[in-house]
């Protein structure tokens, strides 16, 4: 990966231009993409010193199932086969309607185009909603 | 914006710079979007008047040319008695009208009673004050109007916009540079999830669900049916997990149980489910009653593309790795749909773009290859020679109009919940600079000022309580209480309390809001509900005070 990476603010819907710096794998610097045109190289305090919250040590770093009332590491293939099963298992018992997602206004558009695809076609129902509607 | 068939920000920022009037109507933007107040603040330079509408005397007032302090929930009452003014004085844009619009005959007769007199009482502001803020807006060669939460966080939040959209029409301040209507959206992507179909009536690229065509090009892209039923939004699929409808639920990089309304009833929604699936960056009080939680890359970790509050479709890029052994999100999606049978074999962030180009006709002309070489495009860009669209609307003014932007009037209702004796104050909820809804990404962040809780309140009203700044103060409305510090305030008009929603570990200020909810978009009533508050006696644990 290189260390200066042209991206985009993670907070409000403004969406400046930001130019990442990375040094040793981690981001060590986050600054105004001069040439954005929706933001010329502005940002405010967020923009700028908020991300942070990247290194966090709340961030999730492996999935969780829970083991008697227990949040308990596993292996993705563990995680996803039990969410296949349960969620097909539901599907069969109560029907399509009986499920719902809240996707992130917050995430990419790709992300947001497979959630409804995914709860469109695999589940087979419209109850998709992108949480915060302002 | 059902009116013009779209719901996205007309204009572009840059028109900010280059319009004679701007009505910034219930949006703190200073603090919320500070980089489009900065291009607001070079309109002013250039000779802009900038009206600020909003219960609060927030800081941007100053800048303001006239600050209307209208009370809380009372906007449609203010805005109808603006268009009562402009076609009492004949202000109104004739041809305008005639040519582009439908249903003005509906909504003259709809503002008729609306005399400034009359929406004096309800709003605050005196009548003289209305008439020149009409007479400003109509009468100006490009005015536009910007707005957020503060207008669409009632229960009655969609006629809001409405009757802000009625003014643009009355006035043929829509579909001209320098003139627009503006929806700030608050979170980043607010607008991409929309335009995504991450929404229980739409589809990829705006189709509604029941709409024949863009279902069969679905269909024909997808090679499956699509679910026929409009599906339930956010406050519906609460209410059906209420009633055991919904028994399973995925949650994708959101935390309802704190940022949304009544905080403590969706816990309890969240408790009884069956099955629930939270995908996120960080665990959250949401995460910690999942059945299952699965850990994303993040901001600088993953790739694709967003949508401003400008319509402009933008490359985020990763720059690191995730911690641990994150993954994306959408490789997490496509591996659990091909264990349930699907045969998805997307290989990059790009596929899938690829395949939402064919589905959106405002989208089929972006590449990320032009986003690399050209920079964000302002949708509707319809083929790759298209330069994109800075405002929408522009057709409005042709000869070939097409379908008629249609008025609809609205009428004034008070707010699901007033004060009265045992509740006597009205509390709204918002945001501050530097902080990010409920604080998941941005509270424990060094640099921060007032990084606590408080209170929000008039002088006079802390005197009244015998409450001194610092305070601390038990808040309690019909659905739960909250212990905070008192910050007194002069933004703060009498009767009126202000928190906001950034520090859930400190301060639940969402167990107080209300649940009642906008039937037609389903946001929720964040912006007022009724309060009492007391000295409170203990020590205010300061638990994460940074
Ligand atoms: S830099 Fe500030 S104004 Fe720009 S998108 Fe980020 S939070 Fe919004």
């Amino acid at each position: 990966m290189e260390n200066q990476v042209e991206t985009i603010c993670s907070f409000c819907g403004t969406g400046c231009g930001l130019v990442v710096e990375v040094e040793n794998d981690k981001v060590s610097k986050v600054k105004g993409h001069k040439e954005n045109p929706s933001s010329h190289g502005e940002t405010c305090v967020k923009g700028a010193l908020g991300w942070e919250y990247i290194n966090s040590d709340r961030r999730l770093t492996e999935p969780l199932i829970r083991k008697n009332g227990k949040l308990t590491p596993a292996s993705w293939d563990e995680a996803l086969t039990l969410i296949a099963e349960k969620f097909s298992t539901l599907k069969d018992k109560h029907g399509p309607d009986a499920f719902g997602c809240f996707s992130s206004s917050r995430s990419t558009n790709e992300l947001n185009f497979l959630a409804g695809k995914f709860m469109r076609t695999v589940i087979g129902t419209n109850n998709i909603d992108s949480c915060n509607r302002t | 914006m059902t009116v013009f068939g779209t719901g996205a920000a007309t204009g572009s920022y840059d028109e900010l710079e280059n319009t004679d009037v701007i009505l910034v109507w219930g949006s703190n933007t200073q603090e919320c979007h500070p980089i489009i107040f900065n291009h607001m603040r070079r309109g002013i330079k250039n000779g802009a008047k900038m009206v600020v509408i909003d219960p609060r005397r927030i800081d941007q007032t100053k800048l303001a040319y006239k600050y209307l302090p209208v009370r809380v929930g009372t906007d449609i009452a203010l805005a109808n008695a603006m268009g009562h003014v402009i076609i009492e004085e004949n202000l109104v844009h004739q041809e305008f009208i005639q040519n582009a619009t439908e249903q003005f005959e509906l909504y003259k007769k709809a503002v008729q009673s609306y005399t400034p007199e009359y929406a004096e009482k309800i709003t605050g502001i005196p009548a003289e004050d209305i008439r020149e803020i009409a007479r400003l807006y109509a009468t100006a060669y490009k005015a536009t109007i910007c707005w957020t939460l503060g207008i669409t966080e009632h229960h009655n939040g969609t006629e809001n916009v409405f009757s802000l959209i009625n003014l643009a029409l009355l006035t043929g301040h829509i579909g001209k540079y320098g003139s627009g209507l503006n929806p700030l959206r608050g979170q980043n992507n607010v607008q991409g999830g929309g335009d995504m179909g991450a929404l229980p009536n739409r589809l990829v690229g705006g189709w509604n669900v029941d709409d024949p065509e863009g279902r069969k090009l679905h269909e024909q892209v997808w090679g499956v049916s699509v679910p026929e039923k409009i599906g339930k939004h956010q406050t519906l699929m609460l209410d059906a997990m209420e009633q055991k409808e919904i028994k399973a639920l995925y949650v994708i990089g959101e935390n309802p149980v704190q940022s949304d309304a009544d905080g403590n009833h969706v816990q309890r929604l969240f408790e009884s489910l069956e099955f629930l699936v939270v995908q996120d960056i960080l665990m959250t009080k949401t995460a910690m009653l999942a059945d299952v939680v699965l850990p994303a890359t993040g901001w600088a970790e993953n790739d694709g593309t967003l949508v401003n509050s400008e319509r402009r479709i933008q490359r985020v890029r990763p720059a690191i790795k995730g911690p641990g052994i994150s993954r994306h999100d959408h490789e997490i999606i496509q591996d659990i749909a091909n264990k349930m049978g699907a045969n998805w074999k997307y290989q990059s962030a790009e596929d899938i773009w690829e395949e939402i180009r064919l589905l959106a006709p405002n989208f089929a002309g972006v590449t990320y290859k032009r986003i690399d070489e050209e920079g964000g495009l302002q949708w509707p860009c319809p083929d790759e020679s298209h330069k994109g669209t800075p405002f929408l609307h522009g057709r409005l003014w042709s000869k070939d109009v097409g379908m008629k932007a249609k008025f609809v009037p609205t009428d004034y209702q008070p707010p699901a919940e007033v004060p009265d004796q045992e509740y006597p104050l009205m509390l709204t909820t918002g945001r501050r600079l530097q902080f990010y809804n409920t604080g998941v990404q941005t509270s424990n962040y060094k640099k921060v000022k007032n990084a606590e809780e408080g209170l929000e309140i008039h002088p006079d009203d802390a005197a009244q309580h015998g409450l001194n700044d610092g305070d601390p103060v038990r808040v309690s409305s019909r659905r739960g209480s909250v212990v905070t510090k008192i910050r007194i305030s002069n933004k703060q008009p009498r009767g009126l309390v202000f928190m906001t929603f950034h520090f859930p570990d400190q301060v639940s200020t969402n167990v107080l809001t209300n649940h009642a909810t906008d039937p037609l978009a389903g946001t929720a009533e964040f912006k007022a509900c009724a309060v009492k508050i007391g000295k409170h006696e203990e020590e205010y644990p300061l638990t994460e005070a940074q």
